[in-house]
């Protein structure tokens, strides 16, 4: 019997939450079909983690895509269905890829694997979307570096730790109706890897720690920068990250496990810094929105 | 001296056309070429680590190739005696950098496009005023240095020593002088 997962219609960070609590009760083996249908809009996050789902299953999932051809479309163009036809067996068609000259994926749904694959997506990132986060976003050319040296740290934390390929993509918004009035630039980073929790096992953080969950891994690794090496050096990754989204007004959070911190919540959204006792979804997740630069006064 | 440019050995310690240096095994293939051309090098030879054509530098990368670059040079019992100065370092570059050293405890020698030499990373600020001194070469004294930092002698000697086996100046019989001056 195959189980039916149901994509909400708008599939961010927040939403996908809904996708978890519904894989949350089925064995890993379970047959499941991830129905897309009606879904109208999907951002970074929603769509590699739609990846990383199908990586979690020991049984290759269905996949229904959307029924909506300017979804589909969109889909198509960043390159999901791409790698979503490697992972899950399509139940329906899925448009072919156009160039649309839409410049608003600065990075298309792209494998993290391999040093090499870092290498190549930072020298993307800064032909493409240099431009883009000088214009749209007033961000200074030197802005840009930091903001290419976010996605190589994110995405070698995946080569470091997580123990399988991942996924990333990048996307401008133009958010002018939201609370935060303004451009912004959207980065997920996703994996289906051991998580922090598993990661850290063995760290002496958690040989000191009276208890060990996934929030606490999380808050371990993120915010105080240990590491599974007991080098020194380790942990830089992460900490260039947090100072990186705080110094461009951006908003930071990792999810891992059952367990979801915001380390930089800025005064342009709401959200808590901690959520325990999420359903437990394999791996990593990270997102980062940097806004449109404010003048100062 | 020695010109050594950091984004030849990129390229040959990889094999492709890279710019940037990110991530870790990057920095430890770029580490592990520039170690041997270090290793090739005269006793005492300051070795310039051009950056002016490198991209982006992400702290993995820099932790791997500068922070363990520079540990075995700084070490009490150096395999070799070598000098290394970091050139043509943007902004970018510089704040990664610094990150790293401060991690490790290191610091090294930075020298800017107009010439200047700055010391950055782990350095108190008597270390760093000692050091501006020596900068101001020729050679000098530790006495000489106490009375112009207003010191004990003792206390002098001592971080000049310290500053001497991190590699951050020369020390010669009992003179103390920058690294890029003639021996």
């Amino acid at each position: 019997m195959t189980a039916v997962i149901t994509v909400p219609a708008s599939l961010d960070e927040s939403n996908f939450e809904s996708v978890v609590e519904q894989l949350a009760p089925l064995p890993a083996d379970a047959k499941i079909l991830v129905d897309a249908r009606h879904c109208r809009f999907a951002t970074p996050y929603g769509l590699t983690a739609l990846l990383c789902l199908a990586q979690s299953r020991a049984e290759r999932p269905d996949f229904a895509p959307p029924e909506d051809d300017s979804t589909a479309s969109y889909w198509a163009r960043s390159s999901f269905f791409r790698y979503a036809e490697e992972l899950y067996t399509m139940r329906g068609a899925t448009p072919r890829p156009r160039a649309s000259g839409d410049s608003d994926v600065l990075l298309e749904v792209t494998p993290v694997a391999k040093s090499e694959d870092v290498h190549a997506i930072v020298g993307r990132i800064q032909d493409k979307a240099t431009q883009i986060l000088t214009t749209k976003l007033d961000l200074e050319p030197r802005a840009t570096m930091g903001f290419a040296m976010t996605l190589s740290e994110a995405c070698s934390n995946i080569i470091e730790h997580a123990g399988r390929g991942g996924w990333v993509m990048v996307q401008r918004y133009n958010w002018s109706k939201r609370r935060v009035g303004r451009d912004v630039v959207q980065i997920a980073v996703c994996d289906a890897g051991i998580g922090f929790r598993r990661s850290l096992e063995q760290s002496r953080a958690r040989a000191l720690s009276e208890r060990w969950d996934d929030a606490i891994a999380l808050e371990t690794g993120v915010m105080q920068g240990v590491s599974r090496f007991g080098d020194p050096g380790r942990g830089q990754g992460l900490k260039g990250i947090r100072g990186y989204v705080h110094r461009f007004d951006g908003k930071l959070t990792v999810r891992s496990g059952t367990a979801r911190i915001a380390p930089i919540i800025p005064e342009w959204d709401e959200d808590v810094p901690r959520r325990d006792d999420l359903a437990p979804f394999a791996g990593t997740q990270l997102q980062v929105i940097i806004p449109k630069r404010v003048p100062a006064p | 001296m020695t010109h050594i440019d950091v984004h030849s050995a990129l390229q040959a310690s990889t094999a492709l056309p890279y710019h940037d240096l990110v991530t870790r095994r990057t920095g430890a293939a770029v580490r592990t070429l520039i170690e041997h051309q270090l290793a090739g090098l005269k006793d005492g030879t300051v070795a310039f680590l051009d950056f002016s054509r490198i991209g982006v530098l992400d702290r993995s990368c820099a932790d791997e190739f500068v922070a363990k670059l520079m540990l075995p040079l700084t070490s009490d019992h150096p395999a070799r005696d070598g000098y290394v100065v970091f050139h043509g370092v943007n902004e970018m570059h510089l704040e990664t950098i610094e990150s790293v050293l401060h991690a490790h405890g290191l610091a090294l020698v930075v020298q800017f496009p107009d010439g200047a030499a700055h010391l950055v990373g782990a350095v108190s600020e008597t270390e760093r005023q000692l050091w501006d001194l020596v900068m101001r070469g020729p050679a000098r004294h530790v006495e000489a240095l106490a009375e112009a930092a207003g010191l004990p002698a003792d206390h002098t000697r001592a971080l000049l020593d310290s500053l001497a086996r991190r590699r951050l100046v020369r020390h010669d019989d009992d003179t103390y002088r920058p690294l890029g001056a003639a021996a």
